[in-house]
């Protein structure tokens, strides 16, 4: 680690810094108990929501450093400001921490901080489990993140095919780090999966059927619904491949019978699915935001549903359009072809019923509708380029080529990205009790989105023109120079709208008005009937459901008391208690990891002592509740004022 | 959710079974049902794997050398009559019999224990041949199918130890008749699991 060049030595300096910065001034404020207290011990998911808020909005900040040394390194033909070996690092780093470590806990996020409030619930079905998922996922990314420090990253790109990430061919610890980063985050990922299926199908309020539930609910169910059909693919193909670096197994080596294929098989299993995992919440905010600031119901509710459901399902079935040029043969190409084209329809449905409830409305061209007006014509476009390659004889064409590149960062950023951003600055209001800046935001917004399209249109072009994936420098001869010099212009304009978006949030956070309404758009689900921030129990008093969108029925008809006061029906609360264990828990889990990172398994089998001592503890624990009493509840409800 | 099921313990309902009467419990059994369709997809993955490198060998043991059919005979034997007890526990549990559920439940965990010790001492003999999981795919994809199941047995025996220590301790509530049922749904699990272990790896092997 010590001759990896002054970039490593920088970055190393600056985390050290930020690290003793964080450290004194947690201890100069003596805010440590608070934090325990407060934080770290919570099961309450709107602070569990809020942390992953928070590592999501970090993760994006490493992920987004990592793209702009990518695209510094590609601006100009035969450049030497990467060697190979860190260029292969960084995008390998880049993609992972994208889509595990951005993505994934941006949704949890909102999962986290609407889901139990737009169905009525006090909590979410396991708030134990909640925060043992947070801190799995936290401390997976961790575990990932020290790579860079301490030992090198890895280096095979975020699918880490074998045989290349066999122990013959890469025998550093980055590769290890990635298995069990990313293993341990999973584990996390399928108990939130559980969890929000669970909380959705048990506990709604009385009255909320299913067919009353809002988009956004949908969204998260057919989410998670995914989540715990593909994860487990994703657990085993990266734990088997564990096995051959670290038992000594042939899966998928080249000797002894092993068969590579079978993991680029399973990976997909879960890859593919993995990035309806990320787009089908993005798209429920929009079904959320366009709904509520064009002031109309959702145009063809039960076909949103419907089309939902169905992604849900046909996600299943397109995985080897991953592996068309890898010798299938023309029939299965053939059936992976025509359903990953299936996709299609019902995510076009999707789109048109937006439109068509814009359409006539009165929109309010707000920062969470700005980010999902932007992201139509980036869905038409990647819808359209994903239809190319998802015909297979073309993806011989283009396949591994920037065109890819291109498309898929169309999806992600366009569609994810934007969705999660258009959530929260949707949701902000309710999580924090203020909204952020408008007038900032739609610089961040301007500044991202045109970064957005000069950066990838010319990726497009680029890959017709040959320019493959993964290639760290090229000749100047290839006359690839130009485009790609644009290229890297867009990605600087969307790391300064990035700034914008932190600069909003500061900004905000000393000079912006509080909001006591608790529905400051004028909204239209259950979540706005509660004051902003929501007070720890959620409801002093279940609500019962009569129809979809009841806040703005009630609204309409002027019987919103109905829904907030909560009189004498107040009863004493039952709320979990707080609990240290997930969070040593996800400690051990790391100590673990990073034993068998470096193979010294004592400190592996301390780590998993301490998983299986925490396991035991909470199976022999008895009272893990509280009670409010009644009282309280009725004081802090006249407190906000709805009594 | 807490204050349905206050109203709930209030009037305790006794048509319902104990372990579902507090809906605070019984979202557990629901939860407990979508774990189990992962647990069913891991395994998915391990049996696909499995039957992609059955046959790659590489030159060393075959399945049909190496399974030894009174000794997977046994362990079906002994597995499925687990199952059954643990089932008994579940019976006495609703008969609100804590002696008996304690009886059948130690039991069980007698014959998981029995289990585990034939599937080690199978294990020991594949590798004191020389069919180690290092030797072929065929062998690795084997040791770590049957070994995942049996490592998921482990963690049952465990699990079902603690739940005896707290039937012992606090009776039968509520709360522990959820954990008993649970602890019995997961076993049955790993029994149908072995049921499909017993046919793709082991009568498939010996017989092609
Ligand atoms: C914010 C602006 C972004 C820029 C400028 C950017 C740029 C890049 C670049 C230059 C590469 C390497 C291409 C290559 O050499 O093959 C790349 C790869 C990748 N990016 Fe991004 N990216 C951005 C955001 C994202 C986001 C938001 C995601 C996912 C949610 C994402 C996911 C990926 C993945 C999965 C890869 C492939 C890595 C691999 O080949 O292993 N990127 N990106
Ligand atoms: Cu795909």
């Amino acid at each position: 680690m010590w001759n990896e060049g002054y970039l490593i030595w920088i970055s190393d300096a600056l985390i050290v810094l930020v690290v003793v910065g964080i450290v004194g001034a947690l201890t100069y404020l003596k805010k440590w108990r608070w934090l325990w207290d407060n934080w770290l011990t919570t099961v309450d998911h709107k602070k569990i929501g809020i942390m992953y808020l928070i590592a999501a909005l970090l993760m994006f900040f490493r992920g987004g450093v990592d793209a702009l040394l990518l695209r510094t390194q590609l601006a100009q033909p035969g450049e030497h400001f990467l060697d190979a070996e860190h260029y292969d690092q960084i995008f390998t780093t880049h993609g992972t921490i994208m889509i595990l470590f951005m993505a994934m806990p941006f949704l949890f996020a909102l999962f986290n901080i609407v889901v139990p409030l737009q169905i009525g619930a006090r909590d979410v079905a396991f708030p134990y489990l909640n925060a043992i998922s947070f801190w799995l996922f936290f401390f997976g990314a961790m575990l990932f993140n020290l790579s860079f420090v301490f030992g090198g990253s890895p280096d095979a790109g975020w699918t880490s095919y074998p045989p290349l990430t066999e122990l013959g061919f890469d025998p550093g610890p980055g590769e290890n780090y990635y298995l069990l980063g990313v293993q341990i985050s999973g584990i996390g990922s399928i108990a939130t999966g559980i969890n929000f299926i669970a909380t959705i199908l048990k506990m709604r309020a009385p009255g909320m059927k299913l067919m009353r539930m809002p988009l956004f609910t949908w969204s998260t169910l057919g989410s998670c619904l995914i989540i715990i059909f593909a994860f487990p693919a994703l657990s085993v193909s990266l734990a088997l491949l564990m096995l051959d670096r670290v038992v000594g197994t042939h899966f998928f080596t080249m000797m002894h019978g092993g068969n590579p294929m079978m993991f680029i098989n399973l990976f997909w299993v879960w890859g593919h699915p993995e990035v309806y995992i990320v787009v089908l919440p993005a798209f429920g905010v929009y079904s959320e935001v366009v709904a509520t600031f064009t002031r109309k119901r959702i145009f063809g509710y039960s076909s949103m549903v419907a089309s939902l459901m169905l992604i849900t399902v046909i996600s299943y079935f397109v995985w080897a359009h991953h592996f068309f040029t890898m010798g299938a043969g023309a029939d299965v190409n053939t059936f992976f072809a025509v359903a990953s084209m299936a996709v299609g329809i019902p995510t076009g449905v999707k789109v048109f019923n937006w439109l068509f409830t814009m359409f006539r409305g009165r929109i309010r061209v707000t920062l969470p509708m700005l980010w999902t007006l932007g992201f139509i014509p980036n869905f038409a476009i990647g819808g359209a380029t994903g239809i190319m390659l998802a015909a297979a004889p073309g993806d011989y064409q283009y396949h591994n080529s920037y065109f890819l590149i291109a498309h898929f960062h169309q999806m992600l950023i366009g569609g994810v990205v934007n969705g999660m951003l258009a959530g929260m600055y949707y949701w902000w209001p309710k999580m924090f009790g203020f909204r952020l800046n408008e007038r900032l935001g739609k610089w961040a917004f301007w500044i991202f989105n045109i970064g957005f399209y000069i950066c990838f249109l010319p990726q497009y072009a680029l890959g017709f023109e040959g320019m493959q994936r993964r290639m760290y420098t090229y000749p100047t001869d290839m006359g690839w120079g130009s485009l790609n010099f644009v290229s890297t212009i867009g990605a600087y304009l969307m790391g300064v709208g990035f700034l914008f978006i932190v600069w909003q949030v500061l900004y905000s956070l000393f000079h912006m008005e509080r909001d006591t309404t608790g529905d400051p758009w004028d909204a239209r689900t259950l979540e706005w009937s509660l004051p902003s921030p929501v007070p720890h129990y959620n409801f002093a008093v279940i609500p019962t459901i009569t129809e979809r969108d009841v806040w703005w029925a009630a609204k309409q008809r002027g019987t919103t008391d109905l829904l907030t006061t909560s009189t004498e029906d107040i009863k004493e609360i039952h709320m979990p208690k707080n609990s240290g264990r997930p969070f040593i828990m996800g400690l051990a889990f790391f100590v673990a990891g990073f034993g068998f990172v470096f193979n010294w398994y004592i400190l592996a089998v301390i780590g998993l002592a301490g998983v299986a001592l925490c396991m035991i503890l909470r199976a022999l624990e008895d009272q893990d509740e509280y009670v409010i009493p009644a009282e309280e509840v009725r004081e802090t409800e006249s407190a906000l004022g709805r009594l | 959710m807490s204050a349905l099921q206050h109203a709930v313990t209030a009037h305790a309902d006794t048509d319902t079974p104990l372990e579902y009467q507090n809906p605070h419990e019984s979202v557990k059994i629901t939860g407990f049902w979508i774990f189990m369709a992962t647990d069913m997809l891991l395994f998915g993955c391990l049996f696909a794997t499995y039957l992609v490198l059955r046959t790659h060998t590489d030159g060393g043991p075959t399945a049909h050398h190496l399974f030894d059919i009174p000794g997977f005979t046994a362990e079906t034997f002994i597995l499925l009559t687990s199952s059954f007890t643990g089932g008994l526990s579940t019976l006495a549990m609703r008969l609100g019999k804590r002696k008996q559920v304690m009886a059948w439940l130690t039991l069980t965990i007698l014959l998981g224990l029995a289990f585990i010790g034939l599937e080690v001492q199978e294990f020991a003999a594949d590798v004191a041949i020389g069919a180690t999981m290092q030797r072929s795919a065929f062998l690795s994809a084997f040791f770590t199918l049957v070994g995942t199941h049996g490592s998921h047995v482990s963690i049952g025996i465990v699990w079902m130890v603690l739940t005896l220590i707290q039937i012992a301790r606090r009776g039968l509530n509520q709360k522990t008749a959820r954990k008993l049922f649970i602890v019995n749904l997961y076993w049955h699990f790993l029994d149908v699991v072995w049921v499909f272990i017993f046919t793709i790896v082991y009568l498939s092997g010996v017989v092609m």
